[in-house]
C-alpha cells in the first residue's frame, strides 16, 4: 500500500511545478538504478521523503506567489497604487499614529465638505487592522520599517498565505496531490493578481484569503462534525466581513449550499452542527463590525441564511420526533401539522417584514448582479465604475488561460466522485463563475474556485496517465516489483502487456499536459509583468529613442497641492481623485472615491457642465478654492476627464434636471472639435482642459491644439476664464489646477438677477436660483 | 375532523412521552438546558412585544445568547447521543469541552455587544 500510493503523488507533483528537477523523482522508484543521489543518502523512508518533497513544494510555491507580484516596485518605486489603496493607507496611518480607539470612532472631516464622513462607521476595518498588527509586530522585533512599505506588501504577503489555504483546501476536497496543484495554479493566476499585486493596497488582497479560509474551516467543519472547527470558520468569517463587502457572497453560499444538501438528501448530523454554530457565532461576531451593523437581521440579502438556520431547526426536529415515534402514521399527522404551521409562519414573518419595510430590500449593488440592467437604468454612479461592466471572453482568457477548459473538466470529476465537500466546490465554481460573467470585478471571487476545480482536473488526468505509463514498468522489471500483484495497478499491468502503445500514448500525454501547464506559466508571467503591474499613478511610456519615459504628474500635482495652498483650501475635482487628494495633498475635498452622497458628487458634476457664471455659483456655494482636473490631450493619456465628461453630464443630470445629455452630444456622437456642441464647447469642463492649449503644438505635421487623446483639433482654441486663473498646469499638462478667484467688489453675484439674501444659507441660494431659471 | 385529530394529538403525546422516559439521564438534562433557554427567549421577546426594542443591540446580544447557547447544547447532545454512528469515536469530554469554548466565545461578544 505504501509502495503504492506515495510516488504516485510524488510524480504528480514533479509534472506540474517546473521548478523541481526531474532527478527529484526518481529516488522513489527502486534504488539500485540511481546510486548516488542525496535523498538517498539521507536514508529516508519514502513517507518522510514524500512530506520532504511536498514541504519544498510548499515553500516553493510561497515564495513564487510573493515574487510575481513585485514586478512595479522593482520597475517603478515601493508605492501604493491606484485610487482606493490611498485611503486605506491614510486609514492606517492614522491608525498607527493615532491608536484603535480614535481609528475607531474617526469623524473626518477633510472629506466630502461640508458634509464630512464618519469613517470609523462606514468602512472595513480588516485590511487597515491587519496591516497595523504586522507594522506593530515589526516594531517589536526592532525592524523600523515605514508603515508604507508594510502597506505595499501586505498583499503579496496575503496572496502567498492565499496559497497555503488552496493547499489545505484541495488536500480537504480531493487529496494531497490537488492540493499542490491548486496552491501552484493560484500562486501566479493572472485573476488573483490583478488585485493583490505590490502596492496594490486594497481590501480585496486579504479579503480573498479570508475567503478562501473560511470555505476551508467550513468544509472542514461539515466533514468532521466539531464544534471547533465550526468556532474557526465562524471567526474566519468574521475576518472576512471586518475585511471586504463582498462576505455577502459567503452568507449566501453557505445557505445555499446546506439547502442543495437537503434536498439531495445527503444531510447528517454534522451538517446541522457546523452549519447551526457557525451562523449564530459568525452573526454575532459580524455584527460587531459598524459598518455591518444589524444588516444580519434586517437585510433582505441575508436572509437567506436565517431562512435556511430555522428550516434546519424544523428539518431536524421532525427528524428527531420521527426517530423518536415508531408509529409512522401518527408521525404523519404531526408532520402535517408542524409543516404547515412553520411554513405560514415564516411566509407570515416574510411578508410582514418585508411589505413593512422592515427588512430592507436588496441594494442596488447587489441587485444589479442579479439583474446587470438595472444599474445603467437607475443608479448611473454603479453603471459608471469601469470594474463593474459586464466580462468580455478575452478577460476570461486573459485572466485564466488553460484554467478555462480545466474548469469543465475539473467538474467532470467532482461529479464522479460526489462528496460534501465535492459539491461544495462545485457549487462555489458555479455560482462565482456566474457571477464573473456579470461583473468584471467578481473574477477575482471566481478565481479560487476554478483553480481548485482545474486542479482536481490536473491532479487526477495526470495520476490516471501516470498509473499507465508506470504499471508497464511494475510488470516487465520484475525484479523491484514487491507488492504489485496484490494492488490494483496488477490488473492494468496485465492489459498493458498486449496493448505497449498505450504506455507509449500516456507518456506522450504527459508530455503534452506538462507542456501546457508551462505555457500556463509563462502566460501568467508575461500578464502579470505587462498589464497588471502598473501603478496607475505613474505613467510609463516609450520616448522616440526607445528610452523609457515616466510621467509622475499626479504626484507632482499633488505636492503642488500640498506645498503651495493655504492648509485649509477646498479643491474641487471629479470623485476619481478625492483620496490621492487627501492623501498626498493634504487638502479638503468636496467628493471622493467613496461615492456615498449621490447628490453631493451630481452638484459636482453639475458645476462641471454648466457654463462658467452657473459653475461659479456653485462652486462659492461649496466653498471651493482650487479646481483640479485631468487632461490627456498633450500625452495622449486616455483616462482623462474629458473622456470621463458624459458620466459627469449623466450623474448631475439623474439628480438635476437642468442638465441634459443630448445638449453635449451632436447627432449622438460625442465631439470636442469644431462641429461640437456649443453647450460642450463653452462648459467648465471643456475651458479648463483646453486652456491655452489652442496655442501648443503637440506633434509634428498637426495644427496647434491638436488633441493627441481624442485624436481631433478642437474647437474653442481662444478660451478666456473670467472667475478662474490657473494656478498650476503639470510638466506633461496631465493635471491642471485652476484657482477660483473671489467675487468682485461691485457686483457680488455677476450674470443673475436674484436679490442678496444675506440671511439665506448660501447652498440653498443657488437652489432658488435653479427655480428660477429652470 | 375535530375529534380524529385531538384523539390523534393525545395518541401522538402518549407515544411520545413513551419513547421520551427511554432517553438517558445525561440527555433530558441537556434537553431541560435547552428548553430554559428557549424559554428565556420568548420571554424577550415578549418583553420587547410589550415595551418595545430601543437599544436594538442590547435586545439582540440577549436573544442571541439564548438562541446561541439552545443551539449549542443541541449540538453537544448530538456529539453526546450514543445513537449518532457519525460521533461514535468522539469523546464525550472532548464535545464538553467544545461546548464550553464555543459559549465563552459567544458570551464574550455578547458582553461586547451589549452596549
Amino acid at each position: 500500500m505504501v509502495g503504492k500510493a506515495e510516488p504516485v503523488n510524488g510524480s504528480v507533483k514533479s509534472g506540474s511545478n517546473q521548478s523541481i528537477p526531474a532527478a527529484m523523482q526518481s529516488p522513489l522508484k527502486k534504488s539500485d538504478l540511481i546510486p548516488n543521489l542525496s535523498l538517498k543518502t539521507l536514508k529516508l523512508k519514502t513517507k518522510q521523503q514524500e512530506l520532504l518533497i511536498r514541504v519544498s513544494i510548499l515553500c516553493l510555491v510561497y515564495v513564487l506567489a510573493f515574487i510575481t507580484r513585485l514586478f512595479s516596485v522593482l520597475r517603478y518605486e515601493s508605492m501604493i497604487h491606484e485610487f482606493d489603496p490611498y485611503f486605506n493607507y491614510r486609514t492606517t496611518l492614522f491608525l498607527t499614529e493615532k491608536g484603535f480607539y480614535e481609528f475607531w470612532n474617526w469623524f473626518d472631516s477633510e472629506s466630502w465638505y461640508p458634509l464630512g464622513r464618519i469613517i470609523g462607521g462606514t468602512l472595513y476595518p480588516g485590511l487597515m487592522v491587519t496591516a497595523a498588527i504586522i507594522y506593530w509586530l515589526l516594531r517589536f522585533l526592532r525592524f523600523a520599517i515605514h508603515i508604507r512599505e508594510v502597506c505595499v506588501l501586505t498583499a503579496p504577503f496575503f496572496a502567498s498565505n492565499t496559497t497555503l489555504v488552496a493547499y489545505f483546501f484541495g488536500k480537504e476536497v480531493w487529496d494531497s496531490g490537488a492540493g499542490l496543484v491548486a496552491a501552484a495554479l493560484i500562486a501566479i493566476c493572472p485573476g488573483y493578481i490583478s488585485r493583490s499585486v505590490a502596492g496594490s493596497y486594497d481590501n480585496e488582497g486579504v479579503a480573498i484569503f479570508a475567503l478562501l479560509l473560511t470555505f476551508y474551516l467550513f468544509v472542514k467543519a461539515v466533514n468532521t462534525g466539531s464544534l471547533a472547527w465550526a468556532l474557526a470558520s465562524a471567526f474566519g468569517y468574521f475576518y472576512m466581513v471586518s475585511a471586504w463587502g463582498g462576505y455577502v457572497f459567503i452568507i449566501n453560499l453557505i445557505p445555499l449550499y446546506v439547502l442543495v444538501l437537503l434536498i439531495t438528501g445527503r444531510y447528517s448530523m454534522r451538517l446541522y452542527v457546523a452549519y447551526n454554530s457557525m451562523y449564530v457565532l459568525g452573526m454575532l461576531l459580524a455584527m460587531q463590525i459598524r459598518f455591518v451593523g444589524f444588516q444580519h437581521v434586517q437585510s433582505g440579502e441575508h436572509m437567506a441564511a436565517m431562512g435556511v438556520f430555522f428550516l434546519l431547526q424544523v428539518f431536524f426536529f421532525l427528524d428527531w420526533v420521527k426517530h423518536l415515534l415508531s408509529d409512522t402514521k401518527l408521525f404523519q399527522a404531526f408532520l402535517r401539522i408542524t409543516v404547515t404551521t412553520a411554513i405560514a409562519v415564516g411566509a407570515i414573518a416574510l411578508g410582514v417584514g418585508t411589505a413593512s419595510g422592515y427588512i430592507s430590500p436588496w441594494t442596488g449593488r447587489f441587485y444589479s448582479l442579479l439583474d446587470p440592467t438595472y444599474a445603467k437604468d437607475h443608479i448611473p454612479i454603479i453603471a459608471s465604475v469601469s470594474e463593474h461592466q459586464p466580462t468580455a471572453w478575452s478577460s476570461f482568457m486573459f485572466d485564466f488561460h488553460i484554467l478555462l477548459f480545466l474548469f469543465p473538466a475539473g467538474l467532470y470529476f467532482c461529479f464522479k466522485r460526489l462528496s460534501d465537500a465535492t459539491i461544495f466546490i462545485v457549487m462555489y465554481g458555479l455560482t462565482s463563475i456566474y457571477f464573473a460573467g456579470v461583473m468584471v470585478r467578481l473574477i477575482l471571487v471566481a478565481t479560487p474556485a476554478v483553480c481548485l476545480i482545474s486542479a482536481i482536473a490536473v491532479s487526477a488526468t495526470i495520476k490516471n496517465l501516470t498509473l499507465v505509463a508506470r504499471a508497464k514498468n511494475k510488470v516487465t522489471q520484475t525484479g523491484f516489483v514487491r507488492g504489485s500483484s496484490s494492488l490494483k495497478g496488477s490488473s492494468k499491468a496485465s492489459l498493458d502487456q498486449s496493448q505497449p502503445f498505450q504506455r507509449n500514448g500516456a507518456i506522450a500525454l504527459l508530455l503534452g499536459a506538462f507542456y501546457l501547464l508551462s505555457k500556463y506559466a509563462t502566460h501568467c508571467t508575461w500578464v502579470t509583468s505587462e498589464a497588471y503591474s502598473s501603478p496607475s499613478i505613474v505613467l510609463a511610456a516609450r520616448g522616440a529613442h526607445g528610452n523609457r519615459v515616466i510621467f509622475d504628474d499626479y504626484r507632482e500635482a499633488y505636492f503642488w497641492l500640498r506645498k503651495n495652498t493655504p492648509p485649509d483650501a477646498k479643491v474641487m475635482s471629479w470623485w476619481d481623485y478625492g483620496y490621492q487628494i487627501t492623501a498626498m495633498g493634504n487638502r479638503t475635498v468636496i467628493v471622493d472615491n467613496n461615492t456615498w452622497n449621490n447628490t453631493h458628487i451630481a452638484t459636482v458634476g453639475r458645476a462641471m457642465s454648466s457654463y462658467e457664471n452657473e459653475a461659479y455659483e456653485i462652486m462659492r456655494s461649496l466653498d471651493v478654492d482650487y479646481v483640479l482636473v485631468v487632461f490627456g490631450g498633450v500625452t495622449g493619456y486616455s483616462s482623462d476627464d474629458i473622456n470621463k465628461f458624459l458620466w459627469m453630464v449623466r450623474i448631475g443630470g439623474g439628480v438635476f434636471p437642468v442638465i441634459k445629455e443630448p445638449d453635449y452630444l451632436v447627432n449622438g456622437e460625442y465631439r470636442v472639435d469644431k462641429g461640437a456642441a456649443p453647450k460642450m464647447l463653452n462648459c467648465l469642463m471643456y475651458k479648463l482642459s483646453y486652456y491655452r492649449f489652442g496655442e501648443l503644438t503637440t506633434e509634428y505635421g498637426k495644427p496647434p491644439g491638436y488633441d493627441r487623446a481624442r485624436g481631433v483639433e478642437i474647437g474653442n482654441k481662444d478660451i478666456k476664464l473670467e472667475y478662474l486663473e490657473e494656478a498650476f498646469t503639470t510638466s506633461n499638462w496631465i493635471v491642471r489646477i485652476y484657482k477660483v478667484k473671489p467675487p468682485n467688489n461691485r457686483c457680488p453675484y455677476a450674470g443673475n438677477d436674484v436679490p442678496y439674501l444675506p440671511w439665506v444659507p448660501t447652498v440653498l441660494r443657488y437652489h432658488f436660483q435653479a427655480m428660477f431659471h429652470g | 375532523m375535530a375529534r380524529s385529530t385531538s384523539k390523534d394529538a393525545q395518541a401522538l403525546f402518549h407515544s411520545f412521552r413513551s419513547a421520551y422516559a427511554a432517553t438517558p439521564t445525561n440527555l433530558k438534562i441537556i434537553d431541560l438546558y435547552v428548553g430554559f433557554a428557549v424559554f428565556t427567549a420568548l420571554i424577550q421577546i415578549a418583553y420587547i412585544a410589550i415595551v418595545g426594542s430601543f437599544p436594538f443591540n442590547s435586545f439582540l446580544s440577549g436573544l442571541l445568547s439564548c438562541i446561541g447557547t439552545a443551539v449549542l447544547a443541541v449540538c453537544l447532545r448530538i456529539q453526546v447521543n450514543r445513537e449518532n454512528k457519525e460521533f461514535k469515536d468522539l469523546p464525550p469530554e472532548r464535545a464538553f469541552a467544545d461546548f464550553v469554548l464555543c459559549n465563552l466565545v459567544l458570551h464574550l461578544v455578547i458582553m461586547n455587544f451589549l452596549g
